[in-house]
Order: structure tokens, then sequence, then C-alpha cells
């Protein structure tokens, strides 16, 4: 009974009833080349969910994922047509996601505040800053640089954003799953203090799991304006929402310290797989929208409530972790 | 006066001087009755938003809840056109604490992060909003007369301004407010929870129970602010009723000194918080500043907030000696 422990386990059969459901619902569905072009609308909520699954690992949350994409994406916009050449203007706007990501870690870990209510306030503050930037307009983007989800990976049929996503998750998935810094990430999200006690430099941890979100960001936000031709400041407005339900639909815990990048692309997967089947059956994005918001509360329900099973089965287990008691909640001796 | 309400006090006053020197107009008749119609809302929401921050929690679902209550109360009274407005107060009252009661069973009993819970009923709301008006606004006309009086008449008059029964309710439940936190026992536990969980639950104070309150209590108010909003806008449109109005609750509330790690904040403080981002929010229309810059001014002013409070905090522990 192994495999029903792990993370991954849900998200896959619930990936495969998705399958069924759709190929139901619509003959369009099972279409292998329609999903695959189809991918392209999912490949910047996957490459935030990447960046949103080491932020939860390491227990905290980042809202303000969609704005940062959105800022990064005028920005593109505006350098090219101020005529900076286009790598450097691509380079810079990297670089502008990883400092707005860094802004996120540097106030988190700095000042001691809830992670919700940092990025909450950027949340506002960067989609506010590329409203300012671009007001009402939409800002062009060179022809040559604008359809890349119509571009296709070295003769295969597979549209090259399915390409980037596929080789940045396994990318982050290193870094999560077999580098120091990873297991760093995974030790402050199970318990920042004890982790600050045996060495592992905390706030840095933070700081670079915010500035990773925050370049893959920006690498969303260049993907967009690709694929629409266009930069405007309300793109991926509430996106952060699928993000968050993604990643938490593939087994990662809100509480932090546990989950996989496999489980978020599989979740992603799923969701995209939901919108694709709600936009066949001419669902209006307010209604898909208010079905992802539902089920992302449903998810967390489930989760903690199988977490809870799991628990009373391991409490006679000396070396569990009392769930009730962490350490800043220690009375003083 | 504690010194984080004189400091938002301050803040108000340069802020009305500023405006008024740059703008004349500014402190004219219009300008004023159009601050005095925008605070109620926030007073209202942000009283109810000032618990849930107490208990380290947030509820940014209140814009989705004041839009669907509007547009619930909205609907009935369109389809009940003769019917007292007191029924249309009921019903706001009534889908909003429907409302509320839904984010806090799911926090309180489903053990959801508050965060998770109201960003999913964000989301939800604003679509049942759409579900229930097939996104269809209540316009103006269908609105009774008594209803709008609430906005365009009140009990003083002084020049051109005339201070409306929107604020004299709002101002009302702010003082009901104060009476809760400080004289009842329940209003006493919400602080100790937000002060140390852990402590209070020990303690016995049942943490589940006042959770649950908070929201709840959330929700019932935005069911209030949601008519008010009907009242002073005169039509609900399904897609902008309430739309974004947590961001500037949130910051109201913080501005006025509501600590966001729990365990403090008073009503005085949210009260000069809300009138102060009415007064900004006027004052950037009246100064000619685009409505482009409010999403930019309402996230600065949040992250300032937090930002002048914590370090504020630290020098206050350092120099008691606390650390």
């Amino acid at each position: 009974m192994k495999w029903f422990a792990r993370r991954e386990t849900v998200p896959t059969i619930l990936v495969l009833l998705a399958f069924i459901a759709g190929a139901i619902e619509s003959p369009y569905f099972l279409d292998f080349h329609y999903l695959l072009d189809s991918s392209s609308l999912y490949v910047e909520t996957g490459l935030l969910a990447l960046g949103m699954t080491l932020v939860i690992v390491s227990g905290q949350i980042d809202l303000s994922v969609a704005s940062t994409m959105a800022l990064t994406a005028c920005t593109a916009a505006k350098l090219l047509a101020l005529g900076w050449p286009t790598p450097v203007a691509l380079l810079t706007t990297a670089i502008v996601g990883i400092l707005l990501g860094s802004i996120n870690g540097l106030l988190i870990s700095g000042l001691k505040l809830p992670s919700f209510v940092v990025t909450l306030g950027t949340m506002a503050a960067y989609r506010g800053a590329a409203q300012v930037m671009l007001g009402a307009q939409s800002q062009k983007i060179p022809t040559n640089l604008s359809g890349i989800d119509f571009v296709r990976t070295l003769g295969t049929p597979i549209p090259l954003p399915l390409t980037i996503l596929v080789v940045m998750a396994i990318l982050v998935g290193l870094v999560l799953h077999r580098t120091v810094l990873g297991r760093w990430i995974y030790a402050v999200g199970t318990n920042n203090r004890a982790s600050l006690y045996s060495g592992i430099p905390t706030a840095k941890v933070t700081v670079w799991v915010f500035a990773i979100s925050g370049g893959l960001a920006a690498m969303a936000g260049t993907l967009i304006d690709s694929r629409l031709g266009v930069a405007r400041f309300d793109h991926a407005r509430g996106l952060e929402v699928d993000v968050i339900t993604a990643v938490v639909l593939g087994g990662t815990a809100i509480s932090g310290g546990s989950g996989s990048i496999l489980g978020s692309m599989l979740a992603l997967l799923l969701v995209a797989l939901i919108r694709i089947g709600m936009g066949l059956a001419n669902v209006t994005a307010e209604y898909q929208l208010a079905v992802v918001g539902t089920l992302l509360v449903i998810t967390v329900i489930v989760g903690n409530l199988s977490e809870k099973i799991a628990n009373s089965r391991s409490r006679r287990s000396p070396l569990a972790p009392s769930p009730t008691l962490t350490p800043s909640q220690e009375p003083h001796p | 006066m504690k010194h984080r309400e004189i400091r938002t006090l301050a803040l108000l006053l340069i802020v009305i001087v500023g405006a008024a020197l740059r703008a004349p107009r500014f402190i004219e008749a219009t300008s004023i009755n159009s601050i005095l119609l925008w605070a109620p809302l926030l007073i209202v929401v942000g009283m109810g938003q000032m618990l849930v921050i107490v208990t380290r929690g947030i509820d940014v679902s209140v814009g989705s809840m004041v839009g669907l209550s509007a547009m619930a109360s909205g609907m009935f009274l369109r389809s009940h056109p003769n019917t007292p407005l007191v029924w249309g107060v009921a019903v706001a009252l009534l889908v909003g604490a429907a409302l509320g009661a839904i984010n806090a069973s799911v926090i309180a009993y489903g053990r959801v992060p508050a965060i998770i819970a109201t960003l999913g009923s964000l989301s939800a709301y604003r679509g049942l909003i759409f579900i229930l008006s097939h996104g269809v606004q209540v316009d103006s006309n269908d609105l009774p007369d008594s209803l709008s009086r609430w906005s365009s008449e009140g009990p003083i008059h002084l020049g051109g301004v005339t201070v409306p029964w929107l604020l004299v309710a709002a101002l009302g439940i702010a003082a009901l407010a104060a009476w809760f936190v400080r004289r009842t026992r329940t209003g006493r536990d919400i602080f100790s929870l937000g002060s140390h969980p852990e402590a209070a639950r020990l303690r016995g104070i049942p943490v589940t129970r006042i959770t649950f309150l908070v929201y709840a209590i959330t929700g019932a108010l935005c069911g209030l602010a949601g008519l008010m909003y009907a009242s002073r806008f005169g039509f609900v449109n399904p897609g902008t009723a309430g739309q974004g109005l947590e961001l500037i609750v949130i910051a109201a509330v913080v501005i006025g000194g509501v600590n966001v790690t729990g365990g403090s904040g008073s009503v005085v403080g949210v009260l000069l918080g809300c009138f102060l981002l009415g007064v900004i929010n006027v004052a950037l229309s009246v100064l000619g500043i685009d409505a482009t810059w409010q999403q930019l001014v309402y996230g600065s002013v949040i992250l300032i907030a937090v930002i002048l409070d914590t370090l504020a905090r630290r020098s206050a522990m350092r120099t008691s000696g606390a650390i």
C-alpha cells in the first residue's frame, strides 16, 4: 500500500478521471494535436507553479507571482519598444523579475513579516507599477518575437513553450530534490527555528526561494508577451489562484515542509484539463474561476484530513513529532 | 490616544493639507461629500477586518462578499418594490453572514489557512454573483428611492456638506465594535488569541469558536456594506461591485495601526485609517492623478505601514531591553 501514501497518487488518479470525463464531454478533447496546442496556454501557469512549489515547501506563500509576471511582461515590451537589443532586453527583464522576488524575500525574512501580508502588498504594488508604466494601452511586441506558441521543437509537433516548461521543471526539480539548497528549503519549511539552530541560513533560503519565484515569473511574462503579441498591465490577473491550486492539489502541504515538483506538474495538467474541458463546454471565465477557487479550498481540507488520519496512525511511533507542540509555542522555562 | 493613532492622524492631516494646497477644490463641498460617502463602506468592512487581523488572520474575500450581498439585496428589492427597506437590510445581513460562516467553517473547523480559504472564496463568491444575476446589473430605477436617501440625506448639513445617514450608521457600528472589544469577554479573548494562540488555548479560551466568530462577523458586516454600496452607487454591477475593495480595506486597517502579526489594534486607529484611505481616494482624483495610480498607491500604503510598524516595534523593544 506504499503507493497510496505517495503524494502524487491522488493527482494521478484525478488526471485520469479528468481525461475520461473530458473524452465523454467532447469529441475534440482527445485530439492529441488539440491538447498539444492548448498546452501553451498553461505553460505560464506551470512556470509560476514551479516557483510557488519552492515557496510553499519553504513554509511561505507568494501572492505576487501573477503581478510580477505582468510587470515583467510590460518591462520587456517597453524595453523592446525603446529599441534595446533583444538579448539585453530579455536579460534585463529576467533581472527585474529576480529583483522583484528578492524584495519579497528580504521584507519577509528581514522584518519577520508574514509572507501573505508582504506579497499581498507587492501584488497590488507590482500590478499598479505595470499599470502606471503602460496605462490602459497595449504595447505591441516586435513581430519577430511574437508567436512562440507556433514554434515547434526540433521537427516534433511539440510546441516550444511546452519544451521550455519541461526543461525548467527538470532544473527546478533538481534544485529542490538533489541540492543542498533543496534540503534547506524542506528543513526551513518543516521547522524554521530548528533549522536556524542547526546552522541553516534561513533568511538566505527565504530570499533565494522568492528570487527564483520572481525569475520564473519573468520568464512567464516574456512568454505571454510572445504568445499574445502584446503586453498589458492586466495580463494574468487572478492567475495566482490557479497556481496555488495546482501546487496544493499536487500534494504540497500548505503548512510547508513537504511537496514535490512532479506532484505540482501533474496537478497543473489536471487544472489545465479541467479548464480545457470547461472551455469546450462553453463555461464562462467567471464560472471557471469559481470552480478553481472552490477546488483550492476543498483540496486543502482533504489534505488536512488525510494528514490527520496519517498522524493518528503514526502516533505510537516515538520518532513522530508531536503535532500540537511546535518549538515557537513551547512554554518558557 | 496611543502613538500609532497619533501617527495615523498626523498622516491624515498631512494628506488633507497637502491636497488642499495643491488643489483648493479639494476642500470644497463636493470633494468632502464624496469622502464622507466613501469612508462608511471602509469603516463597516474595516471593523470586521480588524478583528480578523488581530487574530493573525486575513480575509481577502470581503470585496466579493460585499458584491454578492449588494447583488442579492438589490435583486430582492427589485422583485419586491414596495417592501419596507428593513427587509432589504435583513437579506443583506443574512447573505453576508452566511458567506462569512462558510469562510469561518473552512478556516476554524477545516483548519485551512485563512489566506488560502479566503483566496478561494474571493473567486468562488465572485463567480456566484454572475450565476445569481445571470450577468445582469441591478439598475438605479430598480432600487427604491428610500435606499438612495441614506446617501443623499443626513442629520447634519453645513454649507453644502451633508453628513449622510450611511456615515452615522458606520460610526454607530464602530462604537459597537469599540464596546465589543473593550467591554466584553469575547472581545478580550479575540486579542488574547492574537497575542499568543497557544497560551490562549492553554488558558481555556475557545480558540476555534472565536476564530469562527471573527470571520462570521466580518461576513455580516460585509452584507451591510453591500446594501450601503447599493445606496451609495445606485446600481449593482456583477463585475465591479466591491471588486478590489479588500486591498483598500486591508490598507486602511494596517495604516490604522492594527498589527499584522496579531494581538493589537484599536477602533479609533482603524477609523482614522479608513478616513485616510477615503481622503487619498478622493485626493487622487481631485489632484488629477490618473486612476491608473490607485493600485500602486494602495499596495505601497500596505507595505509602508507594515514596514514602519515593524521598525517602530523593534526600536521600542530595543530601548525597553526586551530583546
